[in-house]
């Protein structure tokens, strides 16, 4: 929480008087502990954990001299509940309520390190001192994360002590809007959102387009299950996307502006609140921003959850109070979009590239990425890697890199089946791809596609059937219904697909998808259906021949279509320990004695797999 | 009724764009959205009912019937699918003794499924209220469903 109350600020002058003023209140040398505050961490109890520490800190007599600060998302939420101790840059993981006297006294008084809380690399039993040195962080190239790890979210004077508001003048004061948007065009940097339309572009078309009232919106909506990067920045740095939005607004000569976010994100509605307020206040959004006659202000609104709100005119439906339902794109919504007047729409992690390509130049940008696609990119790196979390990377990197360099391979043990980019609109990509650089072309290439950066990893466990029948359920919930393609096509689909997975599919099943598949591609009125298909069709070009076991054989391969499996107990393997009785929720399980096999009920068991996720004989067979 | 509803709508002052926002905080006072609260709405604000009905049944945040005291969200996102969501569910469904989009007769649980709840690294989860839990076993969700009275 930021204390003192700021002046409001008139100059650009006064702004850098007032960061020099902050930097010099400031000890780089004075220790800090920053516990993670992100949602994850948040799940293993990060705010019991800041309570405790700043508990802790006031008990030992030591407030004076130490800093204790809750932080947003540092994307290692395997780990939870992370700190790191600066200046030294120690990280600590999985610290719990109890670690916390023990951290204050040995690390901050004496400086000892406690080798417990360490990250031991497990593939080198390594131990980890330095945030920096653990190899899910040694990869990534974090631009944009960076921040979260070092700001308290709400304090506007953190955003500033790590250099933030310095481009807003830039952009204002030396630059002209068409330089601005020229800069932007430069940098190459595309649309995070997933469509990847380049950001220059659009900002040009709506800066043109006629009329005196324009919009510049922010879509934290989110929708895509499995992607939390939008999220993690707006709540751990919420500043970074508004200055890009006032340089935004700037350039193409608007005055007002939306930020849409997912209800299901109260801290993120919460954190960019306050950091609105905080820069209207402080002379950064509102009348006259910093002196330069430039007026701007930004509204928060949040959505009403629905997928379709991705696509953008459903998106500026819903800001209009309607149904958010999409509108035929023949007009774009640069000409005519809210209200029918030009409109802009970014996601926050592109708007959050904006303030550091105009600092420090398009040059600087496009020197980052490959051919196409310049800069780096957010993923959400979840499913059955090892190593979960919130990783940045340049584009370009290959997908073995991230998998197994960041992620640290697949759980287990377990076999590496397929990467799922894109969210429900992407694609599978098999093992024989892994090699493929990560960009937004490449990742077309193999028919699936960036999307917001959503990238679940599934092993041999996974039935790429029963994941394609997921998808087509999702979406065919999700369609708003107004077009026929999407409304009837993925109904009938989602039909075909839960007959195959229940061993009722037909020979000629396959063909009939990828009829349907392409008719929805061809005519479908927005992105939602005409990317719908994806899913089906890169499950059944890469991975046909588990179609065929569920459709010939009736046999599921990764034993997960509960209609093609039994369960059974192996009696060589079971020791009878019992621990898999006590948690099968329909008492199937009978215990015999010590070391003599359990007894599974058939007649009992729901299949739910309970205990064969707990065995850890592997006693438990699936067929 | 009528004056609370009269209340939150002269906030966002009478504003026909704002009617998502108007019906989430009719919402948040009534944890669902009461047919004479939608009629009143559609009233002060001059647009038909059916634009209203429209806007509240195409929603996932909004709900026409009521809610129980407290709110277990299972999420079904791809990162917690295939991390053994629909076991979760089935454990979860079993421990409240309701189906999801059930409410208890005693308004005390209401289950319901979500898509995504952007904490994907460490599915399946679920939240109560506002707790989140990371894949809770058979007898931390007999705990967890204890301590909500």
């Amino acid at each position: 929480m930021s204390v003192n109350v700021l002046p409001r600020i008139s100059s650009p002058e006064e702004l850098e008087s007032l960061r020099r003023d902050i930097l010099s209140r400031r000890d780089p040398n004075r220790p800090l502990i920053t516990v993670c505050g992100g949602t994850g961490c948040q799940t293993y109890g990060g705010s019991d954990v800041y309570q405790a520490f700043v508990q802790e800190v006031k008990k030992q007599g030591l407030e004076a001299g130490v800093g204790v600060k809750a932080t947003g998302c540092h994307g290692f939420c395997e780990r939870g509940v992370l700190v790191i101790i600066f200046p030294q840059d120690i990280l600590y993981q999985r610290v719990k309520v109890e670690d916390v006297p023990e951290v204050v006294a040995e690390t901050i008084v004496k400086g000892n390190i406690i080798d417990r809380l360490l990250y031991v690399d497990p593939a080198t039993k390594k131990r980890h001192t330095k945030e920096l040195d653990v190899p899910f962080y040694a990869r990534q190239h974090r631009l944009l994360l960076e921040g979260n790890t070092r700001i308290d979210p709400t304090s506007i004077e953190d955003y500033l002590a790590i250099g933030g508001y310095a481009a807003l003048p830039k952009a204002l004061f030396h630059m002209k809007p068409e330089q601005i948007i020229d800069e932007v065009k430069r940098s190459g940097l595309r649309g995070r959102g997933g469509g990847g339309f380049p950001t220059g572009q659009k900002w040009q078309s709506t800066r043109k387009a006629h009329g005196d009232i324009k919009y510049v919106i922010c879509n934290c909506d989110e929708g895509d299950p499995g992607a939390f990067m939008d999220r993690s920045l707006m709540e751990g740095n919420p500043h970074s996307a508004l200055e890009g939005m006032i340089i935004g607004a700037f350039a193409i000569g608007s005055h007002l502006g939306y930020v849409y976010i997912r209800h299901e994100y109260p801290m993120a509605v919460e954190n960019v609140t306050t950091a609105i307020k905080q820069a209207e206040e402080l002379g950064l959004l509102g009348d006259n921003i910093l002196g330069s006659g430039f007026n701007f202000r930004i509204t928060v609104v949040r959505g009403g959850g629905a997928f379709v709100c991705g696509e953008s005119t459903a998106l500026m439906a819903s800001l209009e109070g309607k149904v958010g339902e999409p509108r035929a794109k023949y007009v774009h919504t640069s000409e005519k979009g809210l209200y029918d007047r030009p409109s802009n729409l970014n996601n926050v992690e592109t708007w959050a590239n904006v303030p550091q390509i105009i600092l420090k130049g398009a040059d600087w940008f496009n020197k980052i990425g490959t051919k196409g696609s310049k800069g780096t990119k957010i993923f959400s790196l979840v499913g059955k890697v090892n190593n979960t979390g919130l990783i940045e990377v340049p584009m370009g990197m290959t997908l073995r890199e991230i998998v197994y360099g960041i992620g640290g391979g697949i759980r287990g043990g377990k076999k590496f089946k397929a990467v799922q980019t894109g969210g429900p609109s992407g694609g599978f990509i098999p093992e024989s791809l892994l090699d493929l650089p990560v960009d937004f072309d490449e990742l077309t290439r193999v028919g699936s596609m960036m999307g917001s950066g959503a990238m679940i990893v599934t092993d041999e466990n996974t039935c790429m059937v029963d994941m394609a029948r997921y998808f087509v359920s999702f979406l065919q919930e999700e369609s708003c219904g107004k077009c026929l393609p999407c409304r009837e096509g993925l109904k009938r689909m989602l039909q075909i697909l839960t007959d195959i997975t229940k061993g009722n599919g037909r020979d000629e099943d396959i063909q009939l998808l990828e009829r349907i598949a392409d008719t929805l591609q061809d005519t479908s009125l927005c992105a939602l259906g005409s990317t719908a298909a994806n899913p089906v069709l890169t499950t059944i070009r890469y991975f046909r021949d588990e179609y065929e076991a569920h459709i010939k054989e009736k046999r599921c391969p990764a034993g997960v279509c509960k209609d093609l499996i039994t369960y059974s107990i192996i009696d060589e393997k079971c020791p009878g320990c019992g621990l898999c009785v006590e948690p099968c929720p329909t008492k199937a399980i009978k215990f015999v004695a010590k070391r003599k096999p359990v007894i599974l009920d058939q007649k009992l068991c729901i299949k739910c797999g309970t205990c064969y996720d707990l065995c850890k004989m592997k006693a438990i067979a699936v067929k | 009724m009528a004056s609370k509803v009269q209340e939150i709508v002269e906030k966002y002052r009478r504003d026909k764009g704002q009617l998502v926002p108007i019906l989430q905080d009719i919402q948040t006072e009534y944890c669902y959205l009461p047919k004479a609260a939608l009629e009143e709405a559609a009233k002060l604000l001059d647009i038909p009912i059916s634009r209203v009905y429209g806007v509240a049944t195409f929603f996932k945040a909004f709900s026409l019937t009521p809610q129980g005291r407290h709110l277990v969200r299972v999420c079904l996102g791809t990162a917690c699918q295939v991390r053994g969501a629909p076991r979760l569910l089935d454990r979860t469904a079993e421990a409240l003794k309701l189906a999801p989009g059930e409410t208890s007769p005693d308004m005390r649980f209401t289950l319901s499924t979500v898509n995504c709840l952007g904490c994907c690294a460490l599915g399946p989860v679920m939240v109560v209220d506002k707790k989140y839990h990371s894949n809770p076993s058979t007898s931390e969700l007999q705990r967890i469903v204890e301590a909500a009275k």
